[in-house]
């Protein structure tokens, strides 16, 4: 009697020693995985997926235990109220963290959720400036902000284009007024002046009137901060008043729709920006990009380096502070300095990408070459 | 100097269209006092129509004439607005017209959104590039004045039309008819005028019209989308009133009004008001012309005279 007593105390003790040798630690991935830009959402997954597999072939250990990462890879469909959704299914399923979500239009939402739950999130593409200024504690992205975008934009603008006086255009939407404030910031800050200062809407197709007032200021660079179904046909209009200035634009604008929109009229004298480097750039991109298409037999889109730094980010802070608790290593996240895939990832004191970088693209031969 | 002359240009040719698409709304309002906001995505259904008809053109005759393209897309869009015009009012306001004045109305906003939705459900959400058949290269007539072929188009055509629709109005037997109906329908009946018929066949001009504009509107611009009739049918509405509602002089006097103080209030409204305001407020001006138009003369630039009303 007393030696099954034995053992079964030791059967006990050798299982509780097995599984206090491996931890399962779930993080939660979201972007649309359905929809018009679901190969983007996709991709970031697979970013994520990949920094996840990582992490376990090196075999981690945290608080004394073994840790085995399992990434939830969930679907937002680009969606802001399926976002929140998603979000309150990750919470419940008890993630440590979540890399996501893709647009910031669901990001924003979904982050009040996860403030409340008190799980960190990092998103390797929003880049409303909105996202990290609502005051949250765990917030935080891999990607250049608009803010940064502008500043960017307004250094080329006086930089390398050369521009002494610019006109500067937006559409009054939170994007392109934002982007265009800050576009307005830097180009001042660099010395050029803003001959003209214009309003359109986002459901506005006809500039004339305002164009025609630019032409007469003559200015070096026009900049317009908005979308490319207003900057497609505004480069026409241009065109039509017989006006040939360079034309730059920001993300908005940096589509291929742009270049479909704006039809004979576009030429090597429109520019654009986009947050992020293009692959080749990056310190460990072209690293990325061959154990990528190795590991999913695709090739990488736009984010998932930025995915994979955001999923390194959280395992290397959970390592630093020993736990995967989020109130515990959420201060060691804070202090993230690494350097990542896309270049060193540190962030500011609201949760922004430290030195965020932004790529300048020039209309050439039918498409957008990076500069 | 040569920027006020462009300006000029500039809202000419926008209130050209404006004033095209103000009459269809006149022409109704005058013959039933409905303000028929369907109106505007009639334009819409016109340009949308043409550029499916252009590139049906494009993949079976692709070496046909630009011209020739232009007219046969435009054969397609006016009979198909015509045959919209038409539905709309035997199917939704024809039912309404004893009813109070609200519910056709609301009718009308319904219509409109409805035409918005079935367009966005044909022709998807995405803007179209539409052909720019009419060379869009511009000609200085004079020294730093930019005018392209497709801007004097559009004004000329324009001006043919409304020409051509006055002496419609006055100088035919169906005119008359029209004239007649709008003063006192039950009388007109009463004189032998098939009055149903006069006022299907007004919604019908009118969609004629909005059909001419649309293309008009979106060879200029050079691209489509299901919601583009929108701002320009609110304008065209303005417009009409601010010419004096009912009266078919007074929506081309508006149209065009309308065009230039757009026009001049975003190119001057900074330099007016010492930068206090900017061209953000490029509407609101227009809007402002329009309540102050209103209140010194509530029956718009040319009054809504009665008897000549159609």
């Amino acid at each position: 009697m007393k030696k099954t007593v034995v053992a079964l105390a030791i059967m006990g003790f050798g299982l509780s020693a097995a599984q206090a040798q491996e931890m399962v630690v779930k993080l939660g991935s979201v972007a649309p995985l359905t929809g018009t830009i679901s190969h983007l959402g996709k991709d970031n997954e697979n970013g994520a997926k990949l920094a996840v597999e990582d992490a376990n072939a090196k075999g981690i250990t945290i608080g004394g235990k073994k840790v085995k990462f399992e990434l939830m890879g969930e679907d937002d469909q680009a969606d802001p109220r399926t976002g929140t959704t998603v979000a309150q299914r990750l919470v419940d399923a008890s993630v440590k963290g979540v890399i996501g979500h893709l647009n910031s239009g669901t990001t924003i939402p979904a982050s009040r959720i996860y403030n409340q739950a008190g799980v960190p999130m990092i998103s390797p593409s929003a880049t409303n400036p909105t996202l990290t200024r609502q005051g949250y504690k765990g917030v935080f992205r891999t990607i250049a902000n608009d803010v940064q975008q502008g500043g960017v934009l307004g250094k080329f603008i006086a930089g390398p284009l050369a521009a002494k006086t610019v006109a500067i255009i937006d559409d009054r939407t939170s994007y392109g007024q934002g982007l265009a404030d800050e576009t307005e910031k830097a180009v001042k800050a660099a010395g050029g002046k803003i001959v003209a200062r214009e309003f359109t809407n986002d459901k506005a197709t006809d500039f004339n009137a305002i164009l025609t007032k630019i032409r007469g200021a003559k200015p070096d660079v026009i900049f317009f901060g908005g979308m490319d179904a207003q900057a497609g046909p505004m480069l026409r209009q241009l065109k039509q008043l017989g006006v040939d200035t360079k034309f730059v634009t920001g993300d908005g604008g940096c589509s291929p729709e742009m270049i479909k929109l704006a039809g004979e009229a576009i030429g090597e004298n429109a520019y654009c920006s986009m947050a992020g480097l293009p692959l080749e750039k990056m310190p460990g991109g072209t690293e990325f990009r061959n154990r990528y298409k190795a590991r999913f037999n695709m090739d990488v889109q736009i984010y998932s380096p930025y995915a994979y730094d955001a999923a390194m980010a959280m395992i290397k802070a959970m390592q630093a502070a020993n736990s995967v608790e989020p109130a515990k290593y959420l201060p060691e996240l804070k202090k993230s300095n690494f350097q990542g895939v896309t270049g060193t990832v540190a962030f500011d004191d609201i949760g922004d990408i430290k030195d965020g970088a932004v790529t300048m693209y020039q209309f050439k031969g039918g498409s957008w070459a990076a500069m | 100097m040569e920027i006020f002359l462009q300006q000029l240009v500039n809202g000419l040719v926008v209130g050209s269209v404006y004033a095209l698409v103000a009459l269809g709304y006149t022409m109704v309002y005058g013959i039933l006092g409905l303000i028929n906001f369907a109106h505007g995505d009639l334009v819409m259904v016109g340009a949308l129509t043409a550029l499916q008809t252009m590139m049906f053109l494009m993949g079976v005759a692709p070496g046909m004439s630009p011209v020739a393209m232009l007219t046969l897309s435009l054969l397609v869009a006016i009979p198909v607005c015509m045959l919209l015009g038409f539905t709309m009012e035997r199917l939704a306001y024809r039912r309404l017209r004893n009813a109070p004045r609200l519910a056709p109305l609301i009718t009308a906003i319904g219509v409109s959104f409805l035409l918005q939705t079935l367009a966005m459900i044909i022709w998807g959400r995405n803007y179209h590039t539409f052909p720019q058949l009419i060379s869009t290269t511009p000609v200085q007539p004079i020294e730093g004045v930019f005018v392209t072929p497709i801007q004097i188009t559009i004004v000329i055509a324009s001006a043919i039309i409304m020409a051509a629709l006055i002496l419609l109005v006055t100088k035919t037997k169906l005119g008359r008819a029209m004239r007649a109906t709008a003063e006192n329908h039950r009388v007109a009946a009463l004189m032998g005028v098939d009055t149903n018929m006069i006022i299907a066949l007004t919604f019908v001009i009118g969609a004629a019209l909005a059909a001419i504009a649309g293309v008009m509107y979106a060879s200029n611009y050079g691209i489509a989308h299901y919601g583009m009739g929108f701002m320009p049918g609110l304008k065209a509405f303005t417009a009409a009133v601010l010419g004096g509602i009912g009266n078919l002089g007074g929506a081309m006097l508006g149209g065009v009004v309308l065009g230039l103080v757009e026009s001049f209030g975003a190119g001057y409204i900074e330099q007016m008001t010492f930068g206090f305001l900017n061209s953000s407020y490029q509407d609101i001006f227009a809007f402002i012309i329009l309540g102050l138009v209103l209140i010194f003369k509530p029956t718009g630039l040319l009054g809504e005279r009665v008897s000549d009303r159609a």
